[in-house]
C-alpha cells in the first residue's frame, strides 16, 4: 500500500505493507543502513531511531506507527547533543566492533536532549536496553559524561 | 531470513493467539453464588472469584511493588531492565513506548496498547494477599480517588485492563472475559464489597 513518512526531514513515499517493521523500511527501502538489525525482538537496541525526539526500537514498530511523525536515523542526527556525543565517542575511542554503536549513540543523544547532565543512574536507566557484546559499557558511560561536560 | 519469511512468523503468532483465547469458562457467573445466603459471605466469595483475574500474572506483572515491572507467566523481571519513572511510563530515554507501540506487534512479538504503562505505586499488588488487594482497591487514597462505581467501570471497560484478555502472541490471557470479570465486580459491590478475611 502507499504510505508516506518523514525521515531525516525528508518526506518519503513508499509502497509497503503498513505492518512492515520500520527497521526494514529504513534499511531496505530507504537504504539507510546505519540502523542495525540485532535481535528483531526489541531486546538489544541496535535498531534504535528517534521518533519525535524519543528513542524507538525500529524492529518493534510498524511503519504505519510513524506516519505524521518525525523519524531521525543515525544518518540524520545533527543536534548539539548529538554532535557532542559523536565527538566524545571519537575522543574516547568508544567503539570496538561497532555493530551496536549507532543504537548506543541514538539512545545517548536522546538522554542528553532531556537530561544534559545525567547521573550514572540516569545513564544506567536510559541505556539499559542497548547491549554491547564487546562490553564497551565503561567507555560508553565515560563518553556520555564527557559529552555532557561540553553541553551548557 | 528474508523480509517475507519474517512476515510469515506473524501467522504463527496469530494462530497461537487464537488457540490460547478460549478461556471464557474459567470464571463463574455471579448467579452461581446465589446459594450463599449470607450477603457478606457471598460478597467475599464473589471477590475471591474475581481474584482469579486480579492475581493472574497478566495483571500482576504491571502492578509491581517497587520500580520494575515483571513479565511472563513466571513473572520474571522485565527484560530489558526498565524503570517505572516519574509518570509510570518509563525512565528518561527508556520509555515504555521505546518498545511498546499502540498494538501487539506480531513481527517482534512485543505487546502493545496506546496507554501502556505500569500501575501507580499505590496500586502495587504483587506480594500482597487478595484480602490486602481488596482493601487497597476500595481505598480512594490508594485507588486513584475512585468510587466503587468507578472501580467497576475501570475493571469492566478500561481498554488497557482489557488487554489482559487480548495479550497476543503465545501469552496466556487472563481467565474468563472482561465482561464476566466486570459482572463479578458489579455483584461484589452490590453485595456490600466485603473483602476476604
Amino acid at each position: 500500500m502507499s504510505i508516506s513518512i518523514t525521515v531525516n526531514g525528508q518526506r518519503r513515499d513508499l509502497d509497503v505493507d503498513a505492518a512492515t517493521p520500520l527497521l526494514w523500511v529504513v534499511r531496505d527501502d530507504l537504504g539507510l543502513t546505519g540502523t542495525k538489525y540485532g535481535c528483531g525482538i526489541a531486546q538489544c537496541g541496535a535498531c534504535t531511531v528517534h521518533v519525535d525526539g524519543e528513542p524507538l526500537r525500529s524492529c518493534s514498530a510498524p511503519v504505519s506507527a510513524v506516519v505524521g511523525r518525525q523519524v531521525t536515523t543515525i544518518e540524520g542526527l545533527s543536534s548539539k547533543a548529538a554532535k557532542a556525543v559523536q565527538k566524545a565517542w571519537v575522543e574516547l575511542d568508544v567503539v570496538q566492533c561497532g555493530y551496536c554503536q549507532s543504537g548506543q549513540i541514538m539512545s545517548a543523544t536522546a538522554l542528553l536532549e532531556k537530561i544534559p547532565k545525567p547521573s550514572d543512574t540516569d545513564i544506567d536507566h536510559a541505556m539499559a536496553g542497548n547491549l554491547c557484546r564487546c562490553a564497551t559499557y565503561h567507555r560508553i558511560r565515560a563518553a556520555i559524561h564527557a559529552a555532557a561536560a561540553t553541553l551548557a | 531470513m528474508d523480509r517475507h519469511s519474517r512476515h510469515g512468523l506473524s501467522a504463527v503468532f496469530l494462530l497461537a493467539a487464537l488457540s490460547a483465547g478460549a478461556h471464557a469458562a474459567d470464571l463463574r457467573a455471579p448467579d452461581s453464588f446465589a446459594a450463599i445466603a449470607d450477603r457478606s459471605e457471598r460478597s467475599r466469595a464473589l471477590f475471591v472469584e474475581a481474584g482469579k483475574v486480579i492475581e493472574h500474572p497478566r495483571c500482576l506483572n504491571c502492578h509491581p511493588v517497587g520500580e520494575r515491572p515483571t513479565q511472563g507467566t513466571d513473572m520474571h523481571p522485565h527484560s530489558p531492565l526498565v524503570m517505572r519513572g516519574a509518570d509510570d511510563k518509563g525512565a528518561v530515554g527508556m520509555r515504555c513506548t521505546t518498545c511498546h507501540q499502540a498494538a501487539n506487534f506480531e513481527a517482534s512479538g512485543v505487546p502493545g496498547h496506546p496507554l501502556w504503562h505500569v500501575a501507580p505505586a499505590s496500586m502495587a499488588w504483587q506480594t500482597r494477599s487478595l484480602a490486602q488487594i481488596c482493601e487497597q482497591i476500595k481505598d480512594p487514597g490508594r485507588n486513584g480517588g475512585k468510587t466503587l462505581a468507578q472501580i467497576q467501570e475501570h475493571m469492566a471497560h478500561d481498554s488497557l485492563v482489557g488487554w489482559g484478555w487480548r495479550p497476543g502472541g503465545q501469552r496466556e490471557p487472563a481467565p474468563g472475559t472482561q465482561a464476566q470479570f466486570g459482572a463479578l465486580i458489579a455483584a461484589w459491590i452490590d453485595t456490600g464489597a466485603a473483602c476476604p478475611r
